[in-house]
């Protein structure tokens, strides 16, 4: 049980690292936009049970992390957490077996949408309470300079998660143990329904560097942007130089679930069509690389081809079967 | 069956419960590199106890490691580092701070293991205290443990004796889930013998301290000694009491406390927590269930009073179960 293996689209020209990095992470992007597409339509079709919280419009943000990151580094997610998984190299069938509760799934359908874990890809799991996961990031990364084993830890988590005392607990250890762990806050401006700005006193920045940690910002939609600043903070964390903090500035496309529609209440649809319009970071990403001379026809076929991924992954997670009912209480202990 | 103090061999010493937690943790240290102790003032000042005095010497201050005063972030820390590869125990001074940690331990490390679909393991124990009569008032004297016992995926152990408290807390460390695990407080210099020979008890067994015919007495933690007491006075009156404790709560050994309430017909429980919604309403409802047909009487609870304890000693001494007040309703139970 993998992900359907699809050829590659033809390249242009000869590769340079940095043209390549750039397509694998377009390719990577729009499977998470793909994916997401596809949750949404599961979802309103009442396919999907429980809630979906989609990623569209912040891929950059996963891609761009984890393509400075090595598969045995380690991850923590949030309940928006799909493109963190996809980026860090979940399967697809698989995930989409999880999110429709079936045993094929990350999980066994334990989980679901919100708790997609997977050791074989470092993926510590996906955290429904909000900044949940920043002690098991910090621990990871506290194990991982113990054991000696070169890894380092990302944790994701949205800008809501400023608000939970637990982070600058950690923060302060981590700094203080100089843990090779990278907070990433993704600020898409909305605590769920708030904006962002009713809820966070004084500068972002200015909290993670009252530990010491370096810190700064960086365009979320820009995945190359994203990359070069997570590419030094995680080569100073291998380092041994401690922890950071990266706040990617990115945008939320959709509501906060796939249920929050009616949206003009905290922002209207002209600032959503202005973010669509203007800074999709797939369309960012597709502008640098036709500039590169990348031909309009080869985004055509990766779509194609990612398109055909994500069908037939759909396809295998919706005939997949669910668990039997006697595993209810199998995996409470270990 | 289970290992009990009567098993114990001739190479025995008398130790105290302090030390004999001390013991458990420097002999699963040496045995585990993987093994560390975490928490707030456990390296050069052994904790605010002393229970660990000298730990840092032998293991050092990687191994017995000073955090800041930031429960959930240490607990937190400790779930990561369990997930990833070594076995933390973390030390919680006083049981009454889990509140800070429930989010770590409830939400966290008791439900990695089964949202992962059994992928990621949390091996890591919670070492916290409990029980009253310290005079240290409200927030410095509450028994938790029912609140953990409340989570599936945690376990809970409450030791009563240096030779169970060694015993178990090794268990609990090579166990692969989270423990929680509860010392009272007001033994760790209360001495037992304890054997110099490696041993371990499994999670999950009672034992019963004292055999006897006419009435159970379910007791934890201190509250066994307070049920051995009762027993002894029970003797003047030819009653024959039957202490069992459980020994860990979760797993919980559902078997023995059965057998011994049809034995006797009469079960009283006694347990340091709150009574109500707490620790000894289940231990009475498992009870109940297992042997109602058997039983002469309903199944006595006895927890502490449902109010924050209080400091004045006259008025925290009222709030906890004592040796007469579970003597006189045992006679009671059997119309003595």
């Amino acid at each position: 049980m993998s992900t359907v293996a699809v050829p590659h689209s033809p390249v242009p020209n000869s590769q340079s690292p940095e043209l390549e990095r750039g397509l694998r992470m377009y390719r990577r992007m729009l499977m998470i936009r793909l994916f997401e597409e596809q949750v949404n339509d599961l979802y309103t079709r009442a396919l999907m049970p429980g809630l979906a919280h989609l990623y569209i419009g912040e891929e950059a943000v996963a891609v761009g992390v984890c393509e400075a990151l090595t598969r045995e580094d380690y991850i923590t997610s949030t309940h928006r957490g799909h493109g963190h998984c996809i980026a860090k190299g979940a399967a697809l069938d698989r995930m989409f077996a999880e999110l429709l509760g079936k045993e094929a799934g990350y999980c066994k359908g334990k989980g679901g949408s919100m708790h997609i874990a997977d050791p074989d890809t470092g993926n510590l799991g996906a955290n429904a309470i909000v900044g949940g996961s920043a002690g098991i990031a910090t621990g990871a990364a506290f194990a991982a300079k113990r054991l000696g084993n070169g890894r380092v830890c990302v944790c994701f988590f949205g800008e809501g998660a400023l608000g939970q005392g637990v982070l600058y607990e950690v923060m302060n250890m981590a700094a203080l143990w100089k843990l090779p762990v990278i907070y990433l806050c993704e600020n898409n401006l909305y605590n769920e329904y708030t904006h962002y700005s009713d809820t966070t006193a004084g500068d972002i920045l200015t909290r993670a560097r009252g530990f010491g940690l370096p810190a700064e910002s960086v365009d979320g939609q820009d995945a190359r942007a994203v990359y070069a600043a997570a590419k030094q903070a995680v080569d100073h964390a291998r380092q041994g130089a401690g922890p950071a903090f990266l706040l990617a500035n990115t945008y939320r496309f959709h509501g906060h679930h796939v249920g929050d529609v009616s949206r003009d209440y905290y922002r209207s649809k002209q600032e959503e069509q202005r973010w669509k319009a203007e800074r999709d970071p797939l369309k960012v990403l597709e502008d640098w690389l036709a500039e590169q001379g990348v031909p309009p026809a080869n985004f055509d076929s990766m779509r194609a081809e990612v398109q055909t991924e994500v069908d037939q992954a759909v396809q295998f997670a919706i005939a997949a079967p669910y668990p039997a009912a006697d595993k209810v209480d199998q995996d409470v202990y270990a | 069956m289970p290992e009990t103090a009567s098993m114990i061999k001739e190479a025995t010493r008398e130790i105290t419960l302090g030390e004999a937690v001390r013991e458990a943790l420097a002999e699963e240290m040496r045995r585990d590199p993987r093994v560390l102790v975490m928490g707030e003032d456990v390296a050069e000042a052994g904790t605010a106890f002393k229970v660990l005095n000298g730990l840092v010497n032998e293991f050092g201050p990687e191994r017995v490691l000073d955090t800041p005063i930031s429960e959930a972030g240490f607990t937190g820390i400790a779930v990561g580092a369990a997930m990833t590869g070594l076995r933390p125990v973390v030390d919680i001074m006083f049981g009454d701070f889990i509140g800070l940690t429930m989010d770590q331990m409830v939400n966290q490390a008791a439900k990695v293991h089964y949202m992962s679909g059994g992928k990621w393991k949390v091996p890591m124990v919670m070492r916290a205290t409990l029980g009253a009569t310290r005079r240290s008032a409200a927030q410095h004297s509450q028994s938790l443990h029912a609140w953990m016992c409340h989570v599936p995926g945690l376990k809970v152990v409450l030791p009563s004796t240096p030779y169970d408290a060694k015993g178990l807390l090794k268990s609990a460390i090579r166990d692969d889930n989270p423990v929680v695990f509860f010392e009272d407080k007001m033994m760790f210099r209360m001495k037992g013998p304890v054997p110099t020979e490696e041993y371990t008890i499994p999670l999950g067994a009672a034992d019963i301290k004292r055999a006897g015919d006419d009435i159970t007495i379910v007791a934890t933690s201190s509250m066994v000694q307070v049920a051995l007491g009762a027993a002894k006075l029970l003797e003047e009156y030819e009653i024959s009491a039957e202490v069992i404790d459980p020994r860990t709560l979760w797993p919980l050994d559902e078997k023995t406390l059965i057998e011994s309430a049809r034995k006797t017909s009469r079960v009283i429980v006694v347990d340091e927590g709150y009574g109500r919604y707490g620790a000894t309403s289940e231990l009475a409802s498992v009870i109940a269930e297992g042997a109602f047909f058997d039983l002469e009487a309903p199944v006595k609870r006895m927890g502490a009073m449902h109010v924050p304890i209080p400091f004045s000693p006259p008025l925290e001494d009222a709030t906890v179960p004592t040796e007469k007040a579970v003597f006189e309703a045992a006679k009671a139970l059997l119309g003595k």
